[in-house]
């Protein structure tokens, strides 16, 4: 089923972390499977902030295989390295998890695919999101259990989205959790609920075309998609929009930027979003009651209609 | 195995759209005998007092204890019961089997009035999926907008939906009548089999796919025609029927129904029944 939720304050910055906290977990009945979260906070933006990963959750649950926590020293080993290679200086280092790390770098370069391609050469790691204001936190769990785990409630800025996960056609693990990050963009992330029926067409296609796929999850197609759409010099909106005759299946889905958040529908409007939309807030969820987390007084909300695409800038 | 033949002789209701067949041979209709009346026990109803008037806060309940809570007013004859804070919960008011007056200061979520016989209902707010899911008769009255599946499989009694709609309104309804005052999204009257939907606005895609019976009424564009959906005649009975019907259910009073466009069944989609389980799967 999944569950998904969204906010954008517009011309200020507010506790995204905990307000998005509060509309996943109103949707943890949607999928409790693993949470994540796309924060974009208040930087100086002068440096990028990285976010990887060097190993999997291996708690209960997981599909995925025990790692010896030696195995995660190394691979980081391994990345710091290739970061001087890459003439990119740590400014700050922060290790969350053994498995999950947090580093703001120095990098002059704007392109970020030699960058990535390296850095994810190495076996087992991940870059979950890369950008000087996005930062994805994904785990398993309910939004809770994420939020608490990573210390996410005090954080400060302008909008977020994020994703509670039934894991049904891919496996229970950090890879397949949501957002994806939109590779190889600064700040781009997406969150997905529904299926997407022509997933491996799109792949091969795509994967030809030089885009990496990091797992199996048919929702990591529409981040990739988007991408590649960009890179070819779309916007997002018109990369939104020509998704939804690209793209087969059932979905909506939320793409933020760093000063922006869109949502798409499909063409059969087989899957639930209601919205809420002001002069200085748009929220959005699967359900309302992810709205009346964070706006429990009486609002007026709608569902967009089929094919509708729609994008706000902070 | 029941038969649908067409009647020769059109009466003014099968001049609407309505019942433009008879069931013939083996059919499951049974009628109601008066003589058998003081052995019908309808399970969960009460003598209210309409005039009998209480509030209740749901804010800290959940669905269930509320709708536990309803029933409980209900049977201490509360006729008229006011609903504080729903913000948005699932599956509130579901399974009135009773006369009611009842009214939500707010939204609700999913499922919302589901199952429903009988309460005359007022939402001061919007619904979510699947409202009235199965309604079999009574109003329902929503102030804002609704979410989609609004109306689904009902059988009978009014709902009336002041905003705008999301998709599939009325999908699978067997009777009653949706009234929708601004627009409504794809797949309306989805699959519908008998009854009668006006939207005052716009629809989109796909409107009418399907459907078996039944009559639309749409006064704004058409994004298009579903499979078997055709327009049809808009005759002077449907006139007097929309003036009455959008009078009574307080919306779009002044609106010009003899613009509105009337939409049937072409029923090329009929005759399964004659059809061999082979022959079946060709047609579909």
């Amino acid at each position: 089923m999944c569950g998904i939720a969204g906010l954008i304050h517009r011309g200020k910055s507010s506790n995204v972390g905990s307000e998005l906290q509060g509309m996943l977990q109103a949707l943890k009945h949607r999928g409790e499977d693993s949470t994540g979260y796309a924060l974009y906070g208040d930087t100086d933006g002068k440096n990028f902030i990285m976010r990887f990963k060097v190993g999997e959750n291996v708690g209960e649950g997981s599909s995925s295989i025990m790692e010896d926590v030696s195995v995660y020293d190394e691979r980081k080993k391994i990345v710091d390295q290739y970061l001087l290679e890459l003439d990119a200086k740590i400014v700050k280092e922060e290790r969350v998890l053994p498995y999950s790390l947090r580093y703001e770098i120095s990098y002059d370069k704007k392109d970020l695919l030699e960058f990535s391609q390296k850095i994810e050469s190495i076996p087992g790691v991940e870059i979950l999101s890369m950008g000087k204001s996005l930062e994805v936190i994904k785990d398993l769990g309910n939004a809770k259990m994420v939020c608490d785990r990573y210390g996410l409630d005090k954080l400060v800025g302008t909008h977020a989205i994020g994703h509670a996960r039934m894991a049904t056609e891919s496996g229970v693990d950090i890879k397949s959790a949501h957002p994806f990050w939109g590779y190889p963009f600064s700040d781009v992330s997406v969150v997905h609920n529904g299926q997407l029926t022509n997933y491996w067409n799109n792949r091969r296609l795509l994967e030809n075309k030089g885009m990496r796929f990091m797992s199996e999850c048919d929702s990591e197609l529409i981040a990739v998609y988007i991408a590649q759409k960009m890179r070819e010099g779309a916007s997002l909106e018109e990369g939104m929009k020509a998704s939804l005759t690209g793209l087969d299946g059932v979905f909506t889905y939320f793409v933020a930027t760093k000063d922006s958040l869109g949502m798409a529908k499909d063409t059969m409007a087989a899957k639930p979003l209601v919205l809420y939309e002001s002069d200085d807030l748009v929220a959005m969820g699967s359900e309302e009651i992810a709205i009346r987390s964070v706006l429990p007084q009486e609002i007026d909300t709608y569902d967009p209609y089929d094919g509708e695409v729609k994008v706000w800038q902070i | 195995m029941a038969n649908l033949k067409a009647t020769e002789k059109k009466t003014k209701s099968q001049s609407m759209g309505m019942h433009s067949e008879v069931l013939t041979g083996r059919t499951q209709q049974k009628f109601f005998n008066p003589d058998e009346g003081e052995n019908l026990y309808y399970f969960g109803t009460y003598d209210v007092d309409f005039n009998k008037r209480t509030e209740l806060d749901v804010k800290e309940m959940t669905a269930p204890e509320a709708n536990k809570e309803i029933d409980n007013l209900m049977s201490q004859g509360f006729g008229t019961i006011v609903i504080k804070n729903p913000q948005g919960k699932h599956s509130l008011g579901v399974g009135i089997l009773n006369k009611l007056n009842l009214i939500f200061e707010g939204s609700l979520g999913y499922f919302g009035m589901g199952s429903c016989d009988g309460p005359t209902v007022r939402i001061n707010g919007r619904v979510g999926w699947s409202c009235a899911e199965n309604l079999m008769a009574g109003k329902v009255v929503i102030e804002k907008n609704a979410g989609s599946c609004f109306g689904a499989a009902i059988r009978g009694g009014d709902l009336i939906c002041k905003g705008s709609v999301g998709a599939r309104t009325g999908i699978d309804m067997k009777g009653g009548t949706i009234i929708v005052g601004g627009d409504a999204g794809a797949f309306t009257g989805f699959m519908m089999q008998r009854g009668r939907i006006i939207i005052l606005g716009d629809v989109g895609i796909n409107l009418g796919d399907s459907m078996y019976d039944g009559t639309i009424f749409i006064g704004g564009k058409i994004g298009s025609f579903g499979s078997d959906a055709v327009p049809s005649d808009l005759t002077d009975s449907d006139q007097d029927w929309l003036k009455r019907k959008l009078k009574v259910a307080e919306i779009g009073e002044k609106f010009d129904v003899s613009k509105m466009t009337k939409i049937v069944a072409g029923k090329k989609l009929w005759n399964y029944d004659n059809l061999e389980p082979h022959e079946k799967k060709g047609a579909i």
